[in-house]
């Protein structure tokens, strides 16, 4: 997991990597929303091109980071959805309330 | 009468660092009847929510056995999640989209509607205080 701050635009960007499972999901939350309470940010962008594995996991984490990105005053979008992973998110209907932005 | 061409069983505790273990493991036993990478994925993400399934609600507050048994056919695969934890009070509701009894653990309520999606089969037997059984199977490059 790699974070960046782009402190002109308030943006935080989080490149998620390997796999998101309720096991690793824990760590990755308790990290992003670190970052969003110190740094509250106007826009995080959770980058999903290195994730080589999700599960339902990770539209718990996702709705979780919008709730905490909307309280801090922020919004949130997720990009470089691949084909594997935009099925499980649009099974829950998520990409409905959140920018969810698929691989070119 | 299928065609019985392999067979497994494995027995792990419910700790979360497991789930990837269960996944990999069947994922690697369900390559023996070359199923595509899209087969895979599948095959993995339905495990891997069967599994956290035993993992957060059969054992909430201690550590019990989880058990797989996956039979190859020919073509298909049949992959048995068992524990012997709290059971479904009401399995109907539990298949329910969206449906979480964990809100607070940020479970989002999608596991059984991604194994009804990702596998072509679904069963889920479950006996308040006994423990609950999925049993699920995909076909393997049906076409």
């Amino acid at each position: 997991m790699k974070v960046n701050h782009y402190i002109e635009e308030k943006i935080l960007e989080v490149e998620l990597t390997e796999e998101i499972d309720h096991h690793s999901s824990e760590k990755i939350r308790t990290r992003i929303d670190y970052e969003i309470q110190r740094f509250m940010p106007k826009k995080v962008i959770i980058d999903l091109a290195k994730v080589k594995f999700m599960d339902s996991a990770g539209i718990g984490l996702i709705i979780g980071r919008y709730k905490v990105a909307l309280a801090y005053g922020g919004t949130l979008e997720v990009r470089n959805v691949s084909g594997k992973l935009k099925k499980i998110l649009e099974m829950s209907g998520i990409h409905k309330i959140i920018n969810i932005k698929t691989v070119a | 009468m299928k065609d019985l061409k392999n067979e497994m069983k494995l027995e792990f505790l419910s700790k979360s660092a497991n789930e990837a273990f269960a996944r990999i493991a069947v994922a690697a036993f369900a390559s023996q009847l070359d199923p595509t990478i899209e087969e895979i994925a599948d095959i993995k993400t339905s495990v891997s929510e069967a599994v956290t399934n035993c993992i957060i609600h059969a054992y909430p507050d201690t550590e019990g056995l989880v058990k797989i048994h996956s039979k190859l056919y020919q073509n298909e695969i049949e992959i048995e999640i068992s524990d012997t934890g709290e059971g479904i009070p009401d399995v109907e509701e539990a298949r329910e989209p969206l449906y979480t009894t964990k809100g607070n653990l940020e479970r989002s309520g999608m596991g059984f509607t991604i194994m009804e999606n990702f596998m072509d089969s679904l069963k889920v037997e479950s006996i308040v205080g006994l423990g609950t059984k999925v049993t699920m199977s995909k076909k393997i490059r049906k076409d």
